[in-house]
């Protein structure tokens, strides 16, 4: 498959994400829809990985050359810290939120307008 | 490398301390003991002793200007532990903690003063938003910072959702997450992948910094986090944001600049502008601080947008000059009940001393002569004068300059020419009477003069 629909589906993932974080309320949905926006980075990281390992195997078998490359593997490490550092983030983010509705028995941002005076 | 492994090793043991020990005196020695250690291990790995030697297959490199930034940090936050430290056992139960967490974050700034891979870059900038997400609602049973902290959560993961979209592209764009790659080796015209990658990343950067338009978080968060904190994020944390800010765009973009340059003037000219304007309309005096750190973020982006020589140098001044002046304004004001302009009522005469050293703190960030912000300044539109065409942003900034001095000196007015009130209570002059506290604000009014006389003092260690 082209990588242009790759990169079409990840965009969308990620515009919905973006959708969501902006006109959602309730602070559970818009921090799902900031695990879309992750994942949709991470599929995409992936197919640009794929990408480059198959252009870089074109360009040795042209040269004639061993077809033999490591191309493409630095995309896919970096999927592995996306998924550590967003699940550092839920831990933290839940517990914050956890920690407000202990206080306020809410998950609602509307209540976030206090501090603006 | 000396200072990351010394710091992570520093916050593993301030967690532990917190479990062995009882007394919270002893829990703030070690933290200061260990910020210490953690200045000489930068300065001795300026003369080239390194106690570790990790190879990390090109992805961090230490050049002369890290390892300077680094010093300034740890020396900044050396002295914000001397004058702070007793302020957080108001804030929470885990006292050790907080020490642990601050060791963390400077982990995540060394990071990313000393990036040469996207994905350092990312995991530094996770490393110190993760911590300050907590520390901003450390006061667990106070409204407003948990509010803040949800708040600064929310954006701060939005925002690296951004960035990591920004990566992504960009790593489909050139095959690599190196930043000294070279653009101009792989097609004529930028594609499109790698723009769209670059404005992804400019703009979460900006959030990051809190450049306007992205700047709508920073006075909510700053105001709610617990003073002390809040001290910390807006000037070390913000410093360290914008030297990687300044490395990725030097490194890894010089080749598109005039692709992005444009976009950077435009965010730089509203930062000015909405930063100082508001501020003068504030009543609280931390929440007109939070809209003067957008403020000097837009002197900073001036940096960036130059590009040059004298950034780098400005660069560094400006971060000495900032994060001295505004540590020295918050400590004092973390020991105050009333955070009004009015709290600040009559206080040259019931403290000279502390109402001297605020004032050299005001002068600086207003950038007047003989002070550590002028030539900080200074050096920011010298750097901004020699690109073409920027003369609107540098007659902008200095006008917004003169702008920036009404809002404090209204602090300086109520100091020096409004009579205290009378019920204003004595505890908050008792708290100043500690001599560390006034030792420490008269050791950072010394070096913001100092630098304002010789700023080679600063320049020859990043050339020498």
């Amino acid at each position: 498959m082209p990588i242009n629909y790759y990169i079409f589906l990840a965009i969308a993932l990620f515009s919905i994400g973006i959708v969501g974080v902006l006109t959602r309320r309730n602070a559970i949905i818009i921090f799902m829809c900031i695990e879309l926006m992750l994942n949709a980075v991470n599929l995409l990281l992936v197919a640009f990985s794929k990408k480059h390992y198959l252009v870089e195997l074109e360009r040795l078998k042209v040269a004639g050359l061993e077809a033999v490359t490591n191309v493409g593997t630095d995309g896919q490490l970096f999927v592995f810290f996306i998924m550590v550092v967003a699940a550092a983030e839920v831990s933290v983010g839940l517990a914050i939120i956890v920690m407000m509705y202990r206080n306020i028995h809410s998950v609602d941002v509307n209540f976030l307008n206090r501090l603006k005076h | 490398m000396n200072a990351l492994i010394l710091s992570a090793i520093f916050g593993v043991l301030m967690m532990f301390s917190g479990v062995m020990l009882k007394q919270k005196a002893s829990v703030r020695n070690i933290a200061c003991t260990g910020m210490a250690l953690l200045l000489i291990a930068v300065l001795l790995e300026m003369k080239g002793v390194v106690l570790f030697n990790v190879n990390t297959t090109g992805m961090l490199s230490f050049t002369r200007f890290t390892l300077v930034f680094n010093a300034i940090i740890f020396f900044s936050t050396f002295i914000y532990l001397l004058l702070s430290a007793r302020e957080m056992e108001n804030v929470g139960v885990n006292y050790a903690e907080f020490f642990a967490l601050i060791f963390f974050i400077l982990c995540g700034v060394v990071l990313v003063t000393a990036f040469k891979s996207l994905l350092i870059l990312f995991l530094g900038i996770e490393i110190i938003s993760i911590p300050l997400y907590i520390l901003t609602g450390s006061d667990k049973r106070n409204l407003k910072s948990n509010e803040a902290s949800l708040k600064y959560f929310l954006m701060g993961a939005f925002s690296t959702g951004i960035m990591l979209m920004g990566i992504a592209l960009l790593y489909g764009a050139r095959g690599s997450f190196a930043t000294d790659f070279s653009d101009l080796m792989t097609a004529e015209k930028p594609s499109p992948l790698l723009i769209g990658g670059i404005l992804l990343i400019l703009f979460s950067m900006a959030f990051k910094v809190s450049a306007v338009p992205f700047h709508f978080w920073t006075p909510d968060v700053y105001d709610g986090a617990p003073t002390v904190f809040t001290s910390f994020m807006a000037t070390i944390v913000k410093v360290a944001v914008f030297v990687g800010f300044i490395r990725l765009f030097n490194d890894s973009f010089d080749e598109t600049q005039k692709q992005w340059r444009f976009v950077i003037a435009i965010i730089t000219a509203a930062t000015l502008l909405v930063g100082n304007i508001t501020a003068v309309f504030q009543q609280s005096v931390k929440r007109m601080l939070a809209y003067s750190s957008i403020a000097q973020a837009g002197f900073m982006l001036l940096a960036v947008y130059a590009m040059n020589s004298d950034s780098w140098e400005g660069l560094l001044l400006y971060a000495a000059a900032y994060c001295f002046a505004t540590i020295g304004i918050f400590a004092v004001l973390a020991k105050m009940n009333d955070i009004t302009f009015s709290g600040f009522n009559g206080l040259g005469k019931k403290d000279p001393l502390v109402a001297g050293t605020l004032s050299v703190f005001l002068f600086s960030l207003a950038g007047i002569p003989l002070t550590a912000g002028f030539l900080a300044k200074f050096y920011m539109l010298k750097a901004a004068l020699s690109v073409n065409g920027s003369l609107w942003l540098v007659i902008l900034a200095v006008l917004m300059a003169a702008v920036s001095v009404s809002y404090y000196f209204k602090v300086l007015q109520a100091m020096y020419f409004k009579e205290p009130d009378i019920s204003s209570d004595q505890t908050v002059i008792q708290a100043f009477k500690q001599p560390v506290f006034r030792w420490s604000l008269i050791v950072l009014a010394v070096f913001i003069i100092l630098l304002g006389l010789f700023p080679g003092l600063l320049l020859t260690w990043y050339y020498f």
